[in-house]
């Protein structure tokens, strides 16, 4: 007797008849749609996006030189020079990150003693040049100034998971 | 002189104003139904669609229309120049010719001829002329074999949209569009008596506008875009157009043969107010939204599965239901006398 009820099922169309009814019923549902310049997704805290190198409330750059960071990069993209300062204390005199060798791994943040290079919430950087993505340490030490408030907090609200 | 003017120029001047009323908003419906398409399609994957371009995404047609003129129309060193030139033409001519015979009102009709369904008829089987000259001509793979899924498809699902449309003539005793859609008026429209020959007519101009789930010409997981391959430019947006208005002409004629043409669903008050080309736009934008909604809904079939269906299921189905209809008129004498 199936093949009887599967013929007239198949004669009704009821299988499709569903289906039909589903999308119709997907028609009215809300949009999953982000009108992206004007509306943005959520980020996580931990998202990583173009770096910055931060100071200390009083205006000292945190970076010592200790070049983990460079030394962990898996892209190498990275390069560090560095030189004792005036005062005797180890200082970059060059801090440079090519960003279209970057792979936003996040392992110079996690190599970093002192949080100074940091992955910020930024991910609109994008340029009309090559050129423009060999970020240097003064372009670096801008971005911190500018995100400071949004990686702080950020960095405050994964204190607790590390 | 005079008689020149009066017995040529006037009537074909005034014919070729006729001809352009019924196909500049044609052409807009077109430009507006692939909006439409985008938006519904969207909707129902729970995204917007193009709402970028003007207001609502108004202005979209538009603009894709402009891209496309002054794209650069390459046409293939192993093409043959004539045909492959000619073959989007010609779909462009045929889907629009059929309407000559379409009746939008009761004598609101460019040509009110007696053969009016035999004429689509031939129309619409001289379509797939189209495809095939386009597929022969790029002299590229894809292109052929997606000309010859397409003839055997078009030509395999006219069988029964013939079947069909006999069902159709019984019952009216007419080929005249106008009076089939004026015996609905005496009756009831004939999608309730006739259903599942409805549903076959549907399903069939699916297949025969090579629409999802039979758009296997085109596929573009296996055939790239099947007979469009090696068209650019102007002559891919004639065959854009071209099956557009395809898609448009058989829910017309879905419209006059099943759901009464220009009729109001009830002859009272609040329906009969509006005009009946309004009615008539009203229909067929509806067969237009499930055109739509089938294409997101359901996957492609395959072409055994195509062929199968409409060969061992269709065809026998809308014999068998020529032959009903036909014993039924017959024994109650219904037979409409002419």
């Amino acid at each position: 007797m199936s093949f009887i009820d599967r013929g007239i099922r198949s004669l009704l169309l009821t299988e499709i008849v569903k289906g039909m009814a589903l999308t119709l019923s997907y028609m009215f549902r809300p949009k999953a749609t982000i009108d992206y310049p004007a509306e943005k997704g959520p980020l996580s805290p931990r998202f990583r996006g173009e770096h910055a190198l931060r100071r200390y409330p009083t205006g000292e750059e945190r970076c010592i030189a200790c070049k983990l960071c460079e030394a962990i990069c898996p892209a190498q993209a990275i390069t560090i020079e560095a030189e004792p300062r005036s005062d005797g204390s180890r200082r970059t005199t060059r801090y440079d990150i090519d960003m279209t060798k970057c792979i936003y791994c996040g392992f110079c943040q996690e190599a970093c003693p002192v949080d100074a290079i940091v992955e910020g919430p930024n991910y609109e950087y994008a340029t009309e040049t090559r050129e423009e993505l060999f970020y240097n340490k003064e372009k670096l030490l801008e971005n911190g100034e500018i995100w400071e408030r949004e990686i702080a907090a950020n960095i405050a609200a994964d204190a607790p998971y590390r | 002189m005079v008689e020149l003017w009066n017995n040529y120029i006037w009537p074909f001047a005034w014919i070729v104003l006729l001809v352009l009323a019924i196909v500049v908003p044609l052409l807009l419906a077109v430009a507006y139904l692939t909006l439409l398409e985008r938006r519904v399609m969207g909707f129902m994957q729970m995204r917007w669609g193009a709402n970028v371009v003007g207001p609502f995404g108004l202005l979209q047609p538009l603009a894709d229309g402009a891209k496309l003129f002054l794209k650069e129309t390459i046409i293939p060193t192993g093409a043959n120049r004539v045909v492959f030139v000619i073959a989007p033409m010609l779909t462009f001519i045929l889907a629009f010719i059929a309407w000559a015979v379409i009746p939008f009102d009761d004598g609101l009709v460019l040509s009110d001829i007696n053969v009016g369904v035999l004429y689509l008829f031939a129309i619409s089987s001289l379509g797939v002329y189209g495809i095939v000259m386009a597929g022969w001509a790029s002299n590229s793979r894809y292109a052929f074999l997606g000309a010859l899924r397409s003839a055997a498809q078009m030509v395999s699902y006219e069988v029964s949209i013939g079947f069909v449309m006999v069902t159709v003539l019984v019952v009216v005793g007419s080929l005249n569009l106008t009076d089939i859609v004026m015996a609905q008026k005496e009756g009831m429209w004939f999608f309730i008596p006739l259903f599942p020959m409805f549903v076959i007519f549907f399903i069939s101009a699916l297949a025969e506008t090579n629409r999802h789930p039979f758009d296997l010409p085109e596929a573009e997981a296996e055939l790239v875009a099947g007979y469009q391959v090696e068209y650019s430019s102007m002559t891919f947006a004639l065959f854009f157009l071209g099956e557009y208005a395809n898609m448009i002409l058989m829910s017309g004629i879905t419209t006059i043969l099943f759901l009464g043409g220009w009729l109001p669903p009830f002859d009272i008050a609040p329906f009969n107010w509006l005009p009946g080309p309004l009615w008539f736009f009203l229909k067929v934008l509806f067969l237009l939204f499930v055109f739509i909604w089938v294409r997101a809904t359901l996957p492609r079939y395959r072409y055994d599965q195509l062929m199968r269906l409409g060969w061992k299921v269709f065809l026998p189905l809308s014999l068998f239901w020529v032959v009903v209809t036909s014993a039924v008129v017959v024994a109650f004498d219904l037979f409409p006398a002419k």
